[in-house]
């Protein structure tokens, strides 16, 4: 047999992969260590399901080390982030967390990120670690343009653990013996002795925190949430559990060919605020899109997988970005661009998963939620 | 998955399949615990039909992780018999159980003669230590 390759891998050959600081804790665990984004990243410990599982009914830990984050300070700080950030950067309060899009001039996506307000002109970006660089040099740019702002690449200064499931904000609070910021919130800590970050903000669909801490407290940190019956997860379940509540992966859903609006991320794009990329946006948001974002889940068998051709009526009309088995669901899920008037939930759409044509229908926002 | 164990009665082929031999012209066909280990969790198996002509070394079927696809390759060529059904409620059984209750299909063999090409356990196990 072919042996598999993870989807999303950027290896580069001639750089040696970067470690996070939980490296050896990994290769301890027995953790299967692939090639992600020029890092060696645990894709899986025990198994996607269990941990996928962990995370929807008790607690996992996800080492995301790999993250960059910036610093954005000067009293230009505002002014600056509201030019290049899709959201309205004015709402933020002191504390606060807010989700957007960082856009070129055409309105394609750069980056999903999120901004946390540390101080009255002091913010913080968590960045996706393949497009770190490219962020850095973007926001460096247009800061230089701007004026009156610091844009500081602190990546090297935080391990980042995401803490997530039903359990996860009670198990954090007890075990570090810290009061934990609402969701959408972060606030300052002293974790292991040391200042750090807790933010009520994930990735999974569960309540949870993401905690940006000093690298060096990072491994004992890891072993006292660990002893304390939190399971640690690789990204195999990171991407399983995302995908199930529909949040993007950029690389995949997002893309700088792609604006927010095709992508379903209007919500979060502020037109009047002029930021960069806005009027491209607004018009996509006036003029509708040829193809639009949608989720959808295969009836019976298959699983889709990124770059998967969407049929309908045996015609082309998409693409699949993001494709998997779900381990909730039990049943292969995605999502995909459609030609637009395919995009209601409902639809009936065949997919072509290597050659064979599955059944699927689109589904409406969140695939999987606890309710049901 | 227990520890890796390769049986000393089959036959292996490089990618990482294997072959037991039943009489002189029929074999049973899987995939080894270094595959299914690699994989991962075992979420879905895409069967031949009976009576599909397979060849040496082409792909004959589809195992899904979570994760990725792989193709599985033939160790042998030959004509679909039988396949493990069972395996469509139960993939994890490629998991749980490769050689035994994971096997993928049944083969009555047009070039037996192919078996002098796989390797012994012992081969199989050196070609994994030196990749």
């Amino acid at each position: 047999m072919s042996l598999p390759q993870l989807s999303n891998t950027l290896p580069r050959v001639a750089d040696a992969l970067r470690r996070t600081p939980l490296h050896r804790q990994h290769a301890e665990l027995g953790a299967k260590l692939v090639p992600f984004a020029g890092w060696e990243m645990p894709v899986t410990y025990e198994g996607i399901r269990e941990e996928h599982s962990a995370v929807r009914t008790h607690a996992g830990v996800f080492d995301v080390s790999h993250m960059g984050e910036v610093e954005v300070e000067g009293p230009g700080a505002l002014a600056f982030l509201q030019r290049v950030l899709s959201n309205d950067v004015a709402k933020i309060a002191l504390g606060g967390a807010q989700y957007s899009c960082l856009c070129n001039e055409e309105g394609g996506v750069l980056d999903d990120l999120f901004t946390y307000r540390l101080g009255g002109d002091r913010y913080l970006i968590v960045t996706n670690s393949a497009n770190h660089d490219a962020d850095l040099a973007w926001l460096g740019r247009w800061s230089r343009q701007l004026g009156d702002v610091t844009v500081r690449d602190v990546a090297d200064r935080y391990a980042m653990l995401a803490v997530q499931g039903p359990h996860a904000r009670g198990i954090v609070s007890r075990t570090l013996g810290i009061e934990l910021p609402a969701r959408m919130r972060v606030a300052t800590a002293r974790i292991g002795g040391r200042p750090a970050l807790v933010c009520g903000t994930g990735y999974t669909g569960e309540d949870g925190v993401e905690m940006l801490l000093d690298p060096e407290v990072a491994p004992p940190i890891w072993a006292e949430l660990l002893d304390a019956g939190v399971v640690p997860c690789g990204l195999g379940a990171r991407d399983t559990l995302r995908l199930e509540v529909c949040f993007h992966l950029h690389g995949n859903d997002l893309t700088p060919e792609r604006n927010p609006i095709e992508a379903g991320l209007g919500w979060c794009c502020r037109e009047e605020t002029g930021f960069v990329g806005a009027e491209p946006i607004a018009a996509a948001r006036r003029d509708g899109t040829a193809e639009k974002l949608a989720p959808f889940k295969i009836e019976g068998a298959g699983i889709p997988r990124e770059g998967n051709p969407v049929l309908s009526a045996g015609v082309p009309a998409g693409v699949v970005t993001s494709g998997t088995f779900s381990p909730s669901l039990e049943l292969g899920i995605g999502m995909a661009y459609v030609r637009a008037d395919l995009a209601e939930p409902g639809t009936e759409v065949e997919i072509d998963v290597r050659g064979k044509h599955r059944h699927a229908r689109i589904a409406s926002k969140p695939l999987y939620s606890k309710e049901k | 998955m227990a520890d890796a164990h390769y049986p000393d009665d089959l036959l292996y082929h490089d990618q990482h399949d294997w072959a037991r031999l039943e009489g002189d012209d029929h074999a049973v066909f899987g995939i080894t615990w270094y595959a299914q280990d690699s994989l991962g969790e075992v979420v879905f198996y895409d069967p031949p039909e009976v009576g599909a002509t397979i060849d040496k070394d082409a792909s004959y079927a589809e195992v899904e992780s979570v994760k990725a696809v792989s193709d599985v390759i033939a160790p042998m060529s030959g004509e679909i018999v039988e396949v493990n059904d069972a395996l469509e409620d139960a993939p994890e059984k490629i998991n749980e159980d490769a050689y035994g209750e994971g096997w993928l299909v049944k083969v009555k063999l047009t070039h037996p003669e192919e078996a002098g090409q796989l390797l012994g356990a012992d081969e199989y196990r050196k070609l994994l230590e030196n990749s």
